[in-house]
């Protein structure tokens, strides 16, 4: 894969940022990205370069997250918030469409909210592009394609960033899903020193990525430059202490729907779904269909939906998964090994997302471990 | 776009229907027949398949087309009355709409089934997704062997299609047995589960594909009979159910295991599905 | 006109035995005929025979005083009807009543009790093709009592 030594790449010098929202702005583009809000980073509309969270990074472990103060003026000094950008291109929700009716007859009106202007992305992590593509090839490569995602998905601007750190919680480089950003972006970028000669190597991956590129002030990258973004992207690979090997992951789910583990989590795991909520892949939805008291006016909407309901699989006056235990197990073996069968790649990314936002703290790069002993103890 | 189109190209889009027939077939479960109200003949199906059907205001189930596949402009439905939304289903009158997607899903083996017999067992309302097989065999009889048809009810009183059953009793090469878990006062026809029928059907194992159609206790019990019988477990289908609200494989509620029954599904092949069968709450 | 005997020999109930014990089951053996309506059986009698129904439909029958007899089950070609008169107390535990009119091989149970008791052999075989039927039976019974069609 090309790296970004083999592009031509350029230094930004950090106030270029804010030129860089201008140009996109000025192409029309609806500018996502990372702002401090109610103690987290979250992704949000952006006018200005001073709505980045300069200064802050977070503490992840299990069942925490802490936003922390950092010693210099880096901008995308954290690692990963609790939302992913599927809240843009998969909305938590939206109308589908609305009918009318008159005596008996009804009309369908194809008014789904569309959003007025393409998105343009900034501070997508590695991880994130693995989500995006693994919800692209669900949602836009399968028998059928989803519209809702398919008119918000065309046509995204997508300026990645690379990691130079790693949260406690992160995974990604054990799945081959990061820190280094590879390709499905148009412009990726790798903070340098924000301490001292704060900039930016920014390197595009598209046409479009460099005819941004073209207008913001900048020179040439050389080899020194290239050399720091080498050695701070790797550090945040070795930085990660945790991991699952996931093809030994894979065959130990489907040889293990009966574990004596899942009894273990079953006692902690409270199936509230915050796992299903942060998660970039999770795509699961369900619709609501409403009416007003006339009777003349439908709507059907969308919200999404987590396997952790009991609702998710009822049937007949009961639901099939009723236990905790049989929910944790459906979320877990789909992620890492059906989702495999069904789409040709895991639904995870590593991110870690699930691991720090569980209220309890449940680590499923621990849960494999613990499966796997429990599976040996057994057979011992 | 005008709305045709739109429909033909969104999957979540329901077409309007109208509603030209409600037939009674038992006390809870009405007969549908629905006509394009926009002139889309999307009622072109595969047996086995199904839609979802939409009731203004109320929601969408899916339910399995029921009619002939070889009649167009028209997808008939047989729908049980079991809550809030199947019973506004069943209200509908004539003249009424109903916005339908779809059809969905893989449908049964018809073709693989050519030159062979043909052994329909059904249970209660699963003799529903199976009467287009039954209509498609019989139009088609010189490409199929034998059909036999073996059907049960909870009572004499919630069999359906009672009419047609002794129509096609009369056909040739064609043996149709039924049965009633619970007999009353004027049946005298066969009494016990539709595994009892197994020992009074004419099967030839070796040639037979099986499509089995049911509640899921009834469906295992039948697939032990049907393997004690001869019959190769890939020669055996059934018509699974798992909770669905998009039909499309978006929404994932209804996977099984690793499969979706909406699209690779609701009908497969009882070597792919039996090691699943075992495992409680999958 | 088939023989007691050919039959007898050809039915899957009786496959298996040897042509000694064939010879004595047939010497037990007789043909009978039931109209429609017909009780073969009845509840709380002595159970001495057993029947291997060649034609028509049997309903096993559940009787209280107030109400029609429940019908728990049918029989019909092939089957094979009673077992209560291999195992003690011999008294029959259900009504049998012959829906239409039906054709059956009667074979004399209390004969075959005894021979049972000196020919352990015979005993064995026959025991081993009734527990079957009563295993079938209830399989079949438990499936019914699952009340799989009920709305939930």
């Amino acid at each position: 894969m090309p790296q970004q030594s083999e592009r031509r790449s350029m230094v930004l010098p950090a106030h270029q940022l804010e030129k860089l929202i201008e140009v996109l702005q000025h192409k029309g583009y609806d500018l996502i990205g990372p702002t401090v809000r109610d103690g987290a980073i979250v992704y949000d509309h952006l006018e200005s370069a001073a709505e980045l969270p300069a200064g802050w990074t977070e503490e992840q472990q299990p069942g925490h997250y802490r936003l922390k103060r950092r010693s210099d003026d880096a901008l995308f000094g954290y690692v990963l918030g609790p939302q992913s950008w599927k809240k843009f291109v998969h909305p938590a929700e939206l109308r589908l469409w609305s009918a009318e009716r008159n005596d008996g007859v009804f009309r369908i009106l194809n008014n789904e909210s569309r959003p007025h202007r393409p998105y343009a992305f900034l501070g997508v992590r590695a991880c994130e592009l693995a989500a995006i593509a693994v919800q692209d090839r669900i949602l836009l490569q399968d028998k059928y394609r989803d519209a809702v995602y398919s008119a918000r998905r065309e046509g995204v601007f997508i300026i990645a960033v690379q990691c130079t750190q790693a949260a406690a919680t992160c995974f990604c480089a054990s799945l081959g899903t990061g820190p280094r950003v590879l390709d499905g972006f148009d412009l990726v970028l790798t903070e340098l020193d924000a301490s001292g000669n704060h900039r930016f190597v920014a390197t595009a991956g598209s046409d479009r990525g460099a005819d941004v590129l073209a207008r913001l002030a900048g020179n040439a990258a050389d080899s020194e430059d290239l050399r720091q973004v080498e050695a701070t992207v790797d550090a945040a690979g070795h930085q990660q202490s945790r991991a699952i090997n996931i093809n030994a992951a894979k065959e130990l789910l489907d040889q293990n729907f009966e574990n004596p583990r899942w009894d273990e989590i079953t006692k902690r795991c409270l199936t509230c779904g915050n796992c299903t909520m942060v998660c970039p892949t999770c795509f699961c939805t369900t619709f609501e269909d409403i009416s007003d008291v006339t009777g003349s006016h439908a709507e059907r909407w969308r919200r999404w939906d987590s396997c952790f309901t009991l609702s998710f699989s009822y049937i007949h006056g009961g639901s099939v998964r009723a236990s905790g235990k049989a929910r944790y197990r459906q979320w877990i073996t789909h992620k890492l090994a059906s989702w495999i069968d069904q789409f040709g790649a895991p639904g995870c990314v590593g991110c870690g997302r699930c691991i720090t936002w569980c209220p309890v703290g449940i680590d499923i790069t621990d849960e494999i471990r613990a499966i796997r002993e429990a599976a040996n103890h057994g057979n011992s | 776009m005008n709305m045709s189109a739109a429909i033909q190209l969104d999957p979540m889009l329901p077409a309007p229907y109208v509603v030209r027939q409600v037939t009674k077939e038992t006390p809870d479960t009405f007969t549908l027949t629905l006509e394009s109200s926009q002139g889309n003949d999307g009622s072109r199906f595969e047996p086995g398949q199904f839609s979802m059907l939409w009731v203004f205001g109320v929601g969408e189930l899916p339910i399995s087309i029921s009619g002939d596949p070889a009649e167009h402009g028209r997808l008939t439905y047989t729908v049980r009355s079991v809550g809030q939304a199947t019973h506004a289903l069943v209200s509908r009158e004539v003249g009424c709409g109903i916005g339908v997607r779809g059809p969905f899903g893989r449908g049964w083996p018809i073709e693989q089934a050519r030159g062979r017999d043909v052994i329909v067992v059904a249970g209660g309302i699963g003799l529903a997704p199976l009467r287009p097989v039954i209509y498609h065999v019989l139009r088609n009889r010189k490409q199929y062997g034998r059909l036999v048809i073996l059907y049960g009810a909870r009572s004499p009183g919630e069999l359906l299609y009672r009419r047609e059953l002794a129509a096609w009793a009369r056909q040739p090469d064609t043996q149709v047995l039924t049965s009633v878990d619970y007999g009353g006062l004027r049946w005298h026809g066969h009494v016990g589960v539709v595994t009892t029928l197994f020992k009074y059907a004419r099967l030839q194992p070796s040639r037979s594909v099986a499509m089995i159609c049911g509640p899921e206790i009834m469906m295992r019990f039948v697939t032990r009979e049907l393997e004690n019988n001869g019959l190769q477990r890939q020669d055996i289908y059934l018509s699974m159910e798992r909770n669905m609200k998009c039909g499309i494989g978006f929404c994932g509620h209804c996977q099984y295991g690793p499969h979706f029954i909406c699209k690779d599904g609701p009908v497969f092949p009882f070597n792919v599905i039996r090691p699943l069968m075992d495992k409680y709450e999958l | 006109m088939e023989t007691l005997e050919r039959i007898i020999v050809q039915h899957p109930f009786f496959a298996g035995l040897d042509s000694s014990h064939l010879a004595l089951l047939t010497g037990c053996a007789s043909n009978r005929r039931f109209r429609a309506g017909e009780y073969i059986l009845k509840e709380g009698f002595e159970a001495n025979e057993f029947y291997v129904i060649r034609s028509g439909r049997v309903a096993l029958e559940i009787f209280e005083p107030h109400r029609p007899p429940i019908v728990v089950e049918t029989l019909s070609d092939g089957d094979i009807l009673g077992w209560s008169w291999l195992l003690p107390p011999y008294i029959w535990r259900f009504h049998a009543h012959a829906v239409i009119e039906t054709r059956a091989i009667a074979l004399d149970g209390k004969c075959l009790r005894e021979k049972c008791e000196q020919n352990h052999d015979l005993g064995y075989e026959l025991l081993k093709r009734f527990a079957r039927i009563v295993a079938q039976r209830l399989e079949a019974t438990r499936l019914q009592l699952a009340d799989v069609y009920a709305v939930k």
